[in-house]
């Protein structure tokens, strides 16, 4: 049972569809260090939704498990009770308990993940990287190619750099090849966990650019920012993990 | 009462063709496996005969095998029926069987040969019998003979194909000369024995049974009659055969036959009919003789 | 919930379709008497890389030559989706066994010397699975095998050199060449890189990752070396002493194993 009572309200969404994308039931999640034989709690008895073109922000303390919670939506961390209901074309799907096949599935058609962190593959090419996704969707691969380029010169990374092997390149302009390729291709939900660290003004600016686009599209996210004001606008409601007591988030 | 020499049969230096009854039986026994399995090696246990091995032994012994007082032999060593050897053997079929000889191949009801077989069809009533130095067309491939044995067993035949392949990579063509391998009913490869690349189709779909035997090796196969023996080649390279079918014997003017090359002193070459019977009936009609040569696998250098 | 087999939602559709490539169920393998394999369960999907990592003696490289048909258990069903094989699969004869592997599944040792003729041309090496799956045009052979190399990497104009003139890494990409050439529903390697230089390892693996993405190839790759599985695996069994200790995503193997095995092999490595 949710109750729908705003803790902290903002902005109206973009849309108000009918159905949420994502239903996080009292989630849970603790570690087990077997060689420490210690118990380590993250979160517990986390509840919220998320609707198509909402942007809701994690907020709490550092150590607060907000990066924890983004990955054990993502399912790289496995959790401990509850419930995460993905409403998908196929039906309701509960991420915390799905076979680990069909998250590979949803994560490649409809929940994407952007880090700090690429793990370049060898001998790649930056745009063929970024291109990857439109490639995988079925188009062109010239059309694929120009979107990428477009994309990494939005986040402004230099012209020269995009025929060459991201692995050569300095933390931040992996990081904008890395946001190009994550948020080329609109997907239904998007998890963002401090992307905009170690980038310059320009490729801040030019993600939230893109967020906001995205937004418009319908994309559902979920986020974990370290300069907040970069994206108060697009914030429509926030998650505060510090309390470690059920929140409620608005509609 | 009934006298020891009522119930044996009258003292003989040997056994009537030489090999004893029970090297006979175990020679039929063989004979017929192989013809059930058309090209699969048969193991048999190679007896001692009046001459060594890798002399045409494996031969010998089934020729010895079929031969009945009734049969008329030839035997040709690359196709003389005046060599040496083919005179030793075909002297020696006929004083331990009292078998006919004869050159003439239509006469013939068993050839033996070393590593040639006659121009003239031949038909169900006769059996072709050829020697074989080296039985395993995978030995090349596979020295071991028990792993070979696996390999025919499981159809392995890849790695022998494999040597097809580099011989065309490396050269344009398959350089495989006499020996060539084929498959047998499209189940087994077989060494045809060492004839010429020109005898092998002849093995295909005859009417006459054929043996392929190999006495220092023990080991015996057959070609059933109507058998498919398809040499293994690429289905874009077709099977070639020497190119004789420009080429005149200088002592009998046959032409378009396969033919052995003589040099001359000069560096040219002659050359003459390697199946000599069938250029000594071409001579004896030319002297006006009575002769019949029979038909021929080939005409003017081309298979019919 | 289990950290052992893959979990099955209660109460949700499944997603992907339901026929899994490759279907193995309660293996046990023992050799006199030590227990290999101990009801050991393996499905892979069409299209993903499936790691099994584990130390020596876990049981990995026996699980593999059982996928390969090369053996049997004493005890188990393994299906393959593909044309032509029905039921378990250890029922079939050598002989179906042989014609089931050559067409259909591919495999790259670690050892070269294992899945090379090694004084055979490379073109050669790849021809030879051609020609036992009936392929007689030699234009055919030679462009098939000039295909199959190029994708696996190799420097064509050295296709006619035998692999005991070869590398160590160029002799894997020899061997991946001869396991893709005829598209096989499945790729097995065991241990690919391990013995290569890590630079080459790196290459090596880099062409993998990429003819799994272009084509779409389903492998199932046995490491000992975390590295390795990290780099290419979607989903990762682990195995200690003949069982699968813990099987899952790779992200959440590396990033949250709950074994204590797991974690204390993911935690040596880290």
């Amino acid at each position: 049972m949710i109750d729908d009572n705003a803790l902290l309200a903002r902005s109206e969404p973009a849309t108000s569809g009918a159905h949420a994308v994502l239903e996080v039931e009292n989630l849970t999640k603790h570690f087990d260090m077997h060689h420490l034989g210690k118990r380590l709690l993250a979160f517990e008895g986390v509840s919220f939704r998320v609707f198509p073109g909402q942007f809701l922000l994690l907020r709490g303390q550092n150590g607060a498990g907000k990066s924890t919670l983004l990955r054990t939506l993502y399912r790289s961390y496995r959790p401990k009770g509850g419930h995460i209901w993905l409403n998908t074309d196929e039906g309701r799907i509960d991420l915390a308990r799905a076979a680990d096949v069909d998250i590979a599935l949803l994560r490649r058609r409809e929940i994407g993940f952007v880090t700090q962190f690429l793990n370049p593959r060898p001998r790649v090419a930056a745009e063929d990287i970024v291109a990857e996704p439109l490639r995988l969707a079925g188009r062109s691969k010239e059309e694929a190619l120009a979107e990428a380029r477009r994309w990494l010169e939005e986040f402004g990374v230099k012209p020269e750099l995009w025929a060459a092997y991201p692995s050569t390149f300095s933390g931040g302009e992996q990081q904008k090849v890395n946001l190009a390729r994550a948020l080329i291709l609109p997907q239904r939900l998007l998890m963002l966990d401090e992307p905009t660290a170690s980038l310059d003004v320009g490729a801040r600016q030019a993600l939230v650019r893109r967020l906001a686009a995205l937004k418009e599209a319908g994309v559902a996210m979920i986020g974990v920012f370290h300069h907040r004001a970069d994206i108060a606008d697009l914030v429509d409601s926030e998650l505060d993990l510090t309390t470690k007591e059920p929140c409620d988030v608005a509609e | 009462m009934t006298a020891l020499s009522d119930l044996t049969r009258p003292w003989a230096a040997m056994s009537y063709g030489f090999l004893d009854a029970s090297a006979k039986r175990e020679m039929r026994r063989k004979m017929l496996k192989a013809i059930a399995v058309p090209g699969c090696q048969m193991v048999y246990a190679s007896r001692e005969v009046p001459m060594a091995r890798g002399w045409g032994t494996g031969g010998l012994q089934v020729t010895l095998t079929l031969v009945n007082p009734s049969s008329t032999v030839k035997v040709i060593d690359q196709g003389a029926d005046d060599s040496v050897n083919a005179v030793s053997i075909r002297k020696f079929l006929s004083r331990v069987s009292g078998a006919k000889e004869t050159w003439d191949t239509l006469e013939a009801t068993i050839i033996q040969s070393r590593h040639r077989i006659p121009e003239e069809l031949m038909r169900e009533d006769q059996v072709l019998v050829l020697q074989v130095p080296n039985p395993e067309p995978l030995r090349p491939v596979e020295p071991n003979m028990s792993i070979a044995r696996e390999m025919h067993a499981d159809a392995d035949y890849g790695r022998l194909w494999l040597i097809l392949y580099e011989q065309m990579v490396r050269s344009g063509r398959i350089m495989q000369g006499a020996s060539y391998p084929a498959l047998v009913n499209g189940r087994h490869v077989m060494t045809p024995s060492p004839i010429p690349r020109w005898d092998v189709p002849k093995l295909h779909m005859a009417r006459h049974l054929t043996f392929l035997s190999a006495g220092r090796e023990k080991r015996i196969f057959a070609v059933p009659p109507f058998t498919s023996v398809q040499p293994l080649v690429f289905s874009d390279v077709p099977y070639r055969v020497e190119d004789h079918a420009e080429l005149t014997c200088h002592r009998s003017g046959v032409t378009g036959y396969f033919m052995n090359e003589i040099p001359q002193e000069d560096g040219s070459s002659a050359y003459e009919v390697s199946d000599s019977n069938l250029g000594i009936k071409a001579i004896r009609i030319r002297d006006g003789e009575p002769v019949k040569i029979g038909e021929t696998w080939y005409r003017k250098g081309a298979m019919q | 919930m289990s950290a052992m087999a893959e979990t099955l939602p209660l109460d949700a559709p499944r997603l992907m379709p339901a026929t899994p490539i490759l279907r193995m169920e309660g293996i046990t393998r023992r050799f006199g008497n030590v227990v290999a394999l101990k009801n050991v369960s393996a499905t892979v999907y069409p299209g993903e890389v499936l790691g099994i990592v584990g130390e020596s003696g876990s049981g990995k490289s026996t699980l593999l030559r059982l996928m390969n048909l090369e053996d049997s258990p004493d005890e188990g069903h393994y299906r393959l989706d593909i044309p032509d094989a029905d039921g378990n699969l250890f029922d079939l004869d050598r002989y179906a066994r042989r014609m089931l592997r050559a067409r259909h599944i591919g495999i790259v040792y670690q050892n070269p010397h294992l899945g090379l003729l090694m004084r055979n041309s490379s073109s050669g090496n790849v021809a030879e699975r051609l020609l036992i799956a009936g392929e007689r045009r030699f234009a055919e052979l030679r462009a098939r095998a000039e295909d199959a190399l190029s994708a696996s990497e190799f420097p064509l104009e050295r296709m006619d050199a035998p692999p005991i003139e070869l590398s160590g890494g160029m002799q894997q990409r020899v061997q991946l060449a001869k396991a893709i050439a005829l598209e096989p529903a499945l790729l097995l390697l065991d241990e690919p890189t391990t013995g290569l230089d890590v630079s080459v390892q790196a290459l090596v693996l880099d062409t993998l990752k990429r003819l799994q993405r272009d084509r779409a190839i389903t492998m199932v790759l046995v490491s000992h070396d975390l590295g390795v599985i990290r780099t290419m695996a979607d989903r990762v069994m682990v195995m200690r002493r003949g069982c699968v200790v813990e099987q899952g995503l790779a992200d959440q193997i590396f990033q949250d194993p709950q074994h204590e095995y797991t974690q204390a092999l993911v935690h040596a490595k880290l």
